[in-house]
C-alpha cells in the first residue's frame, strides 16, 4: 500500500498547531509512518503485563473540542450527548473520574457518531480527510481502510492503534462495505464504532513503573500527551505533542518541558483557561439557572449568556493578556461591557454598531469610586448564586467559601425552622441581615452561619440578577462586616482584605492542580502545592506561571496506587 | 465506478446504498415478543407487568394527608383528594421513615435515596443501585428501552435511578425530544402490516456488537472501583445493541398502542410549566409502555430541593417549606400546602393516562405498579419520618388495592421490598443496615 498524505483540517488560526495548512499532508503522513514503525518495539505499547488503566469522561466541551481539531471546524457537533456530569471536591473535572455512561448517553453518542462520520466521510470532505483512495468505490479495500483506521485512530484514541485494534476496525469497515456494496460506507461504520469505545469518550490513562521511584507509577507518555493537552488547551493532543510521546520525549524533563514551552505560547491556552475557570465557579449552574424575569426584567436569556462571557472574558484578559496577579480580581475596576449589561449595571458605555448580529463588546472600567468591582460584583456570580426571586447572602457566602477558598460548610441541621429568615412582613426584621442575625440566634446553626453570611451581606446591595440597590423593603442595606479579625464597610473593602487571605490563593493553586489531574493530590504532592504556593505568592500569583509549574512537575503524571489497585 | 456522496446517517445513506434490498445478517433470537411461558402476548396471553417511580419533593402537610380509616374502604383527605379519580387502584402507606443510623442528614437527598436504593450514604456523592434497575434484572432485556427517566423542571440531574454505584442516571428534560427518541426513527407500529428489517439498524447493530467485544481486553487492566464504572459503560452500549436488535425484529401487535400528539413544550419551574412538562410526559411514557417499547419508567417532578414555584412568588417550593410561616389558624403553610396538592394532582394525571389506555379487561395501569415517594415527612424540619408513600396500580393482579398500610415507624424500603416481591424479584431482603427489611407488607401482596 502506498503511503498517502492525510489532511486534518485547519479551520481557524488557533488549529494552526494542530497541523500547519500548507504541509499538513507531508507531516500526518511522516507522523504515521514513524507511529507505525515504532509500535512493536516502543517501550509506550499498550498492553504491557505492567500496565494499569484509569479513566476519565470526556467532558462534553472536550468531546466537542477534539472533533472540531481533528476533523475541523466545519464539522457540526449538534447537542451535547453526555449529561454535564457531578462535582466532587470543588470541580466537575475530578467528578468526571466517578462517571461512567447511562445507556441513553451511549445512545445519544452513537446518534452524533453517526452525523458526524457522516459529515467526515460526506464526498466532499473525502479529498481532505482521507488518506487514500480505494482501488474501487464499492468494494473492500483494506489497505485504505486500515490507513483511514490508523490515522484517525491516533487522533481519537489519543495514541496508536495496535495492530489487532486496526484489524478489527477494517474488519467492520469491510463487513459494511461486503453488505452494502460502498467502500466509503465502510469507512463510515468503522469511525462510527472508534467513536463510540471507550478509547475514545474516556480518557483512558495507561500508567507504567516508574524505574527511577521503585514501587511508584507514572503516565505513559500516550497519557502524558493527553493530561497535558486537556489541562493546557481542554482539548485532544495535537500531531506535534504526539510525536514528542511517540519519541519518548514526554517523559523526559527536558523534553517535558520544551512541549509545554511550545503549549504556552500557543493562542488555546486561552481555551484551558475558561474551561477551568468555567468549571471551577461552577458554571453548570447556567444549565438550570432560573432567575424569574417577572421580578427582574432586565435578566434576559441574553443578558445571562453575556455575563457568562463577561466574566470569562475579563479573567482571560486579566490572567493572560494583561498577565496580571491573580489577586486582583477581585477589586479590579476593569472588565467588558455590552449594552445590556451596562444597563444592567446602570453605567454607560459607548455604542458601538457591529456587523453581523455579534454582540459588541467594549471594554469598560469602573469610575473609582463605584461600588462594583471584581468577580463577585459581576451578574455571573451575583446570580448564579441567588435564588429565583431573591438574592441570597447563604448562597453567596457558601460560593465564596466554597469555591474560591476551598473550604467545606457542612450540611444544614435537620429539625430547623426557617420561617423567621422569609417573613419579610415582619415590621421588626426589615432586611435579611435583619433576619439571619435571628436564625444565627439558634445555635445550631449560628457556625455555619458566621462562616457564610457576612460575606453574602456585603453583597447584598447586588439583588438576585446584579443590579445595585440601597435598600431593602424601605430599610437601608448595611453591607459592613468582618474578615479574618478585619472590618469592612463594603464591598470594595471586602475584596481588599480578600486579596490578603492566603487561602484566595492557596485554593487557586490546589484547584488548578486538582483540575489537571482529575483527582485529589497525595500527600507528597500537597507539599509541592504549599510550597509553590508560597513562591507564587512572594512572586506574584500569576496563571502562566501556575500552569507552566504544574505541567513541569514530574509529580503531576504520577499515578497513586489507590487509582490502580485491584 | 464512482460511489455517490452518501453519509451515514441513520436512516437515509445505507438504505440508499442497498437500493432497498434487504441484507441478510445473522441476528439472536429475542425474547420480546414472548412471556414466561413462551407464549406470543398477543394472542390475548397476560401482558407482562409494567414499574414506574415517580418523584415528588418536599413531602406533605403532616397530619392532613393520612386516610383515617386503615385497611380498606377509606376516604381520602383533602390534600390528596385529586387522587379520587383513581383511589381503588391506589394504595396510601403512612406512618413509614428512613433510618439515618448515626449518619448526617443530607437534607432532601437521604429520605428519597434511602427509599430508592435501600442505603443511606455519609455523602450524597454516594449513590448506588436503585431498585427499578433490580426488577429491571427481573424483566430481562426484552424491550427497545431498558428504562426511560424523565425530569420535569429542565433539571437532567433530578432524578434518583441509578444502574450502579456510579452516578444516577441522567433524565431526560424535554419531552419533544423523548417523543424523537421513542416515536422517530427506529419507531416500529406493532400494529403494523408491514415489516422490513432496515439494514442501515444491522450495520449499526454489528458495529456496536464489535465494540462490545473490546470489553475483556480493558477489564483486565483496570481497579476495582474503575472496573465498576466500565462493566457500566459496557452495559449501557449492550443496552444500545439490543435496542438495534430490538428494531430488526417484528414486533407482536398491540392493539392498545398508538401514537400520541404532542403539544407545545414550554420547559421551566412555574408550576404551570412543571404541569405541563409532567403532561407530555405522562401521555408519552404511557404510549411507549402500550407499545411495548420500555417497561419501565422513572419521573421526576424537580430535584431535590424543589425549584417548583408559584406565579409572582419570589421563593421557591423549597424556600417555601422553611420560610412559610404556619397560619395559626389553619395550622399549616397555606402556599406549601396548594403545592403539595398539586404536586398529587399531577400523579393522578399521570395514574389517569395509564388507567385510561384499555389492554382487554383490563387497563395500562391494573398491569403496572407505580411507586410515588418523596424525599422528607415534614420538609419544613427536614423530618424523616411519616414519609408519603403511594402504590398505584396492580401488576396485573399481584397487588391488592385500594388499602391504607398504617405502619408505625417501619423502614420505608418495606414498600419497595413489597413492589419488588410483587413483579417477581426473588431476593427476600433488601436494604442495609436499620433500612434493610425482609417482610414485604403482606397485606397488600395478593
Amino acid at each position: 500500500m502506498a503511503q498517502q498524505s492525510v489532511n486534518i483540517p485547519i479551520a481557524s488560526n488557533k488549529q494552526m498547531e494542530f497541523e500547519p495548512r500548507h504541509n499538513k499532508k507531508l507531516c500526518l503522513s511522516a507522523l504515521l509512518a514513524m507511529l507505525v514503525l515504532a509500535l512493536p518495539n516502543s517501550v509506550f505499547a499498550q498492553s504491557s503485563n505492567d500496565e494499569q488503566i484509569t479513566f476519565v469522561r470526556l467532558s462534553p466541551d472536550q468531546y466537542r473540542n477534539s472533533i472540531r481539531d481533528i476533523f475541523g471546524e466545519s464539522i457540526q457537533v449538534s447537542g451535547n450527548a453526555a449529561s454535564g456530569g457531578v462535582r466532587e471536591a470543588g470541580l466537575m473535572a475530578v467528578g468526571g473520574r466517578r462517571l461512567t455512561l447511562s445507556a441513553s448517553e451511549v445512545e445519544s453518542y452513537e446518534v452524533l457518531a453517526l452525523d458526524i462520520a457522516g459529515q467526515v466521510l460526506s464526498q466532499s470532505r473525502r479529498s481532505t480527510l482521507i488518506p487514500c483512495s480505494p482501488q474501487n468505490e464499492i468494494a473492500i479495500d483494506n489497505a485504505c481502510a486500515s490507513e483511514f483506521i490508523s490515522t484517525v485512530g491516533l487522533h481519537l484514541f489519543r495514541r496508536p492503534l495496535s495492530e489487532n485494534e486496526v484489524e478489527t476496525y477494517a474488519e467492520m469497515a469491510a463487513a459494511a462495505t461486503s453488505s452494502l456494496g460502498d467502500f466509503y460506507v465502510g469507512l463510515q461504520a468503522a469511525l462510527v464504532g472508534m467513536m463510540v469505545s471507550p478509547d475514545f469518550l474516556f480518557r483512558i490513562e495507561r500508567s507504567v513503573p516508574n524505574p527511577e521511584l521503585p514501587g511508584t507509577r507514572q503516565l505513559d507518555a500516550w497519557s502524558r500527551a493527553s493530561r497535558l493537552s486537556f489541562f493546557l488547551w481542554d482539548t485532544t493532543p495535537n500531531p506535534a505533542l504526539l510525536e514528542a510521546a511517540r519519541s519518548g520525549e514526554l517523559m523526559f524533563e527536558d523534553g517535558l518541558n520544551q512541549q509545554v514551552g511550545r503549549m504556552m505560547t500557543s493562542t488555546r491556552i486561552e481555551d484551558g483557561l475558561r474551561a477551568f475557570f468555567a468549571d471551577r465557579l461552577a458554571f453548570d449552574r447556567f444549565d438550570t439557572l432560573d432567575i424569574d424575569t417577572t421580578l427582574y426584567p432586565k435578566f434576559t436569556k441574553n443578558v445571562e449568556d453575556e455575563a457568562r462571557e463577561q466574566t470569562l472574558r475579563t479573567i482571560s484578559d486579566h490572567l493572560l493578556n494583561q498577565e496580571a496577579d491573580y489577586r486582583e480580581l477581585f477589586d479590579s475596576r476593569q472588565t467588558f461591557l455590552t449594552p445590556a449589561l451596562a444597563a444592567l449595571y446602570g453605567v454607560p458605555i459607548p455604542i458601538r454598531q457591529e456587523l453581523g448580529g455579534r454582540v459588541p463588546w467594549v471594554s469598560y472600567e469602573y469610575p473609582q469610586d463605584h461600588v462594583r468591582v471584581g468577580l463577585l460584583g459581576q451578574a455571573t456570580f451575583l446570580s448564579l448564586f441567588s435564588h429565583p426571586g431573591a438574592s441570597s447572602p447563604t448562597l453567596r457566602g457558601k460560593a465564596v467559601r466554597e469555591h474560591l477558598l476551598c473550604q467545606t460548610i457542612p450540611p444544614p441541621p435537620g429539625d430547623v425552622d426557617f420561617s423567621l429568615v422569609r417573613d419579610t412582613d415582619n415590621p421588626d426584621f426589615k432586611t435579611v441581615r435583619d433576619r439571619l442575625t435571628q436564625h444565627r440566634d439558634n445555635p445550631t446553626c449560628a457556625g455555619c452561619h458566621m462562616l457564610m453570611d457576612p460575606v453574602g451581606l456585603a453583597l447584598e446591595v447586588f439583588d438576585a440578577s446584579g443590579v445595585y440597590r440601597t435598600m431593602e423593603n424601605g430599610a437601608p442595606i448595611d453591607t459592613s462586616g468582618e474578615w479574618a479579625g478585619q472590618e469592612y464597610g463594603d464591598i470594595r473593602e471586602l475584596a481588599t482584605l480578600l486579596k490578603d487571605d492566603p487561602t484566595l490563593t492557596s485554593c487557586l493553586v490546589q484547584r488548578a492542580y486538582n483540575y489537571g489531574t482529575a483527582r485529589e493530590p497525595t500527600r507528597a504532592e500537597v507539599q509541592w502545592l504549599n510550597a509553590t504556593h508560597v513562591q507564587l505568592r512572594n512572586d506574584g500569583v500569576r496563571w502562566r506561571e501556575l500552569i507552566q509549574r504544574i505541567s513541569s512537575n514530574p509529580d503531576f503524571y504520577t499515578v497513586p496506587d489507590s487509582a490502580v489497585e485491584n | 465506478m464512482q460511489s455517490k456522496n452518501r453519509k451515514f446517517t441513520r436512516r437515509s445513506l445505507l438504505r440508499g446504498a442497498i437500493k432497498g434490498s434487504a441484507v441478510l445478517m445473522s441476528l439472536p433470537v429475542l425474547e420480546s415478543f414472548l412471556n414466561e411461558n413462551g407464549t406470543a402476548f398477543a394472542d390475548g396471553v397476560e401482558l407482562p407487568p409494567c414499574f414506574g417511580s415517580w418523584f415528588f419533593g418536599l413531602g406533605l402537610t403532616p397530619g392532613r394527608w393520612e386516610p383515617e380509616v386503615i385497611g380498606s374502604g377509606y376516604e381520602l383527605p383533602e390534600h390528596i383528594a385529586a387522587l379520587n379519580s383513581v383511589r381503588d387502584k391506589l394504595n396510601v402507606y403512612s406512618g413509614l421513615q428512613v433510618f439515618l443510623d448515626g449518619k448526617v442528614n443530607q437534607n432532601h437527598i437521604s429520605g428519597a435515596q434511602g427509599q430508592m436504593t435501600g442505603i443511606v450514604t455519609r455523602s450524597a456523592a454516594d449513590y448506588d443501585e436503585s431498585f427499578d434497575a433490580i426488577i429491571d434484572k427481573q424483566f430481562g432485556a426484552n424491550v427497545r428501552f431498558r428504562t426511560l427517566e424523565v425530569a420535569c423542571d429542565g433539571n437532567a440531574s433530578s432524578g434518583w435511578t441509578a444502574r450502579g454505584k456510579n452516578g444516577k442516571t441522567p433524565c431526560q428534560i424535554s419531552p419533544l425530544e423523548l417523543y424523537r427518541r421513542i416515536y422517530g426513527e427506529g419507531f416500529i407500529d406493532p400494529n403494523q402490516a408491514e415489516f422490513t428489517p432496515d439494514p442501515e439498524v444491522m450495520v449499526r447493530h454489528s458495529v456496536l456488537s464489535a465494540v462490545t467485544e473490546q470489553r475483556q481486553k480493558l477489564m483486565n487492566s483496570v481497579s476495582v472501583d474503575d472496573r465498576s464504572r466500565l462493566d457500566e459503560y459496557f452495559t449501557s452500549l449492550r443496552d444500545v445493541e439490543q435496542k438495534l436488535a430490538f428494531e430488526l425484529e417484528r414486533p407482536a401487535p398491540l392493539p392498545a398502542c398508538s401514537i400520541p400528539n404532542l403539544n407545545d413544550e414550554e420547559i421551566g419551574t412555574m408550576v404551570a410549566q412543571v404541569q405541563n412538562t409532567h403532561r407530555q410526559f405522562a401521555t408519552l411514557l404511557s404510549h411507549a409502555l402500550a407499545c411495548g417499547q420500555t417497561r419501565i419508567f422513572h419521573v421526576t417532578l424537580g430535584n431535590a430541593f424543589s425549584t417548583l414555584r408559584l406565579p409572582g412568588e419570589p421563593s421557591a417550593y423549597h424556600a417555601l417549606t422553611h420560610e412559610e410561616p404556619i397560619d395559626p389558624e389553619l395550622g399549616f403553610q397555606p402556599k406549601c400546602k396548594v403545592i403539595g396538592e398539586q404536586c398529587m394532582g399531577f400523579l393522578a394525571e399521570l395514574l389517569e393516562a395509564m388507567d385510561s389506555i384499555q389492554e382487554g379487561d383490563g387497563t395500562l395501569l391494573d398491569r403496572s405498579v407505580v411507586f410515588a415517594f418523596t424525599d422528607h415527612g415534614e420538609a419544613r424540619l427536614h423530618s424523616m419520618k411519616n414519609l408519603p408513600v403511594f402504590t398505584a396500580g396492580s401488576a396485573g393482579g399481584r397487588l391488592k388495592t385500594g388499602i391504607h398500610v398504617a405502619a408505625e415507624g417501619d423502614a420505608a424500603t418495606r414498600v419497595g421490598l413489597t413492589v419488588q416481591k410483587a413483579l417477581g424479584v426473588v431476593s427476600n431482603r433488601w436494604g442495609t443496615d436499620s433500612n434493610e427489611v425482609t417482610t414485604p407488607f403482606s397485606e397488600v401482596l395478593a
